[in-house]
């Protein structure tokens, strides 16, 4: 092993995964992070799909930096997932987290039988099985101001009377421009208390959507909201979750999403997948 | 950008997964196996990581968004 040259994990299997009676499972055909030709080490009776990259762009220190990269890290989280998607479709596997490169072929052997214990646990719970995301939204438009209480933050609500609104004059100022002050004050509290029980409905709908499908799948993991300004979306996101299902059970579960998405016209809910079982490949708090 | 289908459509999913919904997975999931690697992303500040890409580069992704409030 050439001293500037990192083996790059993809996903981890059984050994016996890759030999079955209808022969060797090929992947000479699937190429990797920097186009390199995946391969495989098999230690300890687990094997580790791999591919070579160069320590001058996979090194800890370029690492650090190319992470921070947007257009990189699109590129190689792409290549990572292809291999992982590809072996997932042949044979069951623990997809293995982006960016664990080692310093050569008998690391990656002393990693799996240093883990050996813990990997094939992880195998036997979601080795074989895939995942579906679910996201929702409130299917509306947000309110101009759905946050903030403060009447006078009317920027995109109707345009406040000539009256006095926020000085707590218009009462007492009595003739036509106070009670037309009055009637927008209340009108405004109106709108407000209604965006917020439009949100208030759709957040406990995200949770019976989650609540139902939780008790469809094998396990679930809850994921932060995303970031709006990474996915475009602006409304809040109120549900970003993995399920864990047999592969056969993809069907009823994706028709059950689909009815809760019409039963809950007050979100907007996205189904994604069926993805390799990344969200379960590590312990529950993600390590 | 959003690639994923709304269940309106199809109800299956755009061949090409969408960057963020990807992200979710892969830095922040998947198993980790230590030994003798040259960097863990546990180890690295994912907040920064997302942070620091999404400002430097995600307003020519997403667009032309105005920036309100």
């Amino acid at each position: 092993m050439s001293e500037d040259t990192g083996i790059w994990t993809y996903a981890i299997t059984e050994d016996g995964h890759l030999s079955g009676p209808d022969g060797e499972v090929d992947l000479s055909w699937v190429t990797g992070v920097g186009e390199a030709k995946v391969r495989i080490i098999t230690c300890s009776g687990l094997t580790a799909l791999v591919s070579d990259v160069s320590l001058a762009e996979f090194g800890e220190g370029a690492l650090r930096e190319n992470l921070e990269n947007l257009d990189w890290l699109d590129e190689v989280a792409r290549e990572h997932h292809y291999v992982i998607d590809a072996a997932a479709r042949l044979f069951p596997l623990l997809p293995v987290r982006l960016a664990t490169v080692y310093s050569g072929d008998a690391a990656v052997c002393a990693a799996l039988a240093e883990h050996n214990g813990q990997l094939f646990d992880a195998l036997g719970r979601v080795g074989g099985r895939v995942e579906w995301g679910v996201k929702a939204y409130p299917a509306q438009e947000p309110e101009a101001a759905p946050e903030s209480g403060k009447p006078e933050s009317d920027k995109a609500g109707p345009a406040p009377p000539a009256g006095n609104l926020a000085g707590g004059g218009a009462g007492e100022d009595a003739g036509p421009g106070g009670g037309a002050g009055l009637a927008y004050l209340k009108r405004r509290r109106a709108q407000l208390t209604a965006a917020r029980e439009t949100k208030a409905t759709a957040v406990n709908a995200a949770q019976a959507v989650h609540a139902d499908l939780t008790a469809k799948a094998t396990d679930t993991r809850l994921y932060p909201a995303q970031s709006a300004q990474l996915s475009g979306v602006r409304q809040p996101m109120l549900l970003n979750a993995a399920y864990l299902l047999d592969p056969g059970d993809s069907v009823t579960f994706t028709a059950a999403v689909a009815g809760l998405a019409t039963a809950h016209r007050e979100l907007r809910i996205e189904l994604t997948g069926p993805w390799p079982p990344y969200s379960f490949a590590g312990d529950d708090d993600g390590h | 950008m959003m690639t994923d289908t709304d269940l309106a459509g199809t109800g299956y999913p755009a061949e090409r997964v969408s960057l963020v919904d990807l992200l979710d997975r892969v830095l922040a999931r998947g198993v980790v196996v230590t030994g003798e690697i040259t960097l863990s992303i546990a180890e690295v500040d994912l907040v920064v990581i997302s942070l620091r890409a999404l400002l430097t580069s995600v307003s020519a992704l997403v667009g032309t968004e105005p920036e309100g409030e």
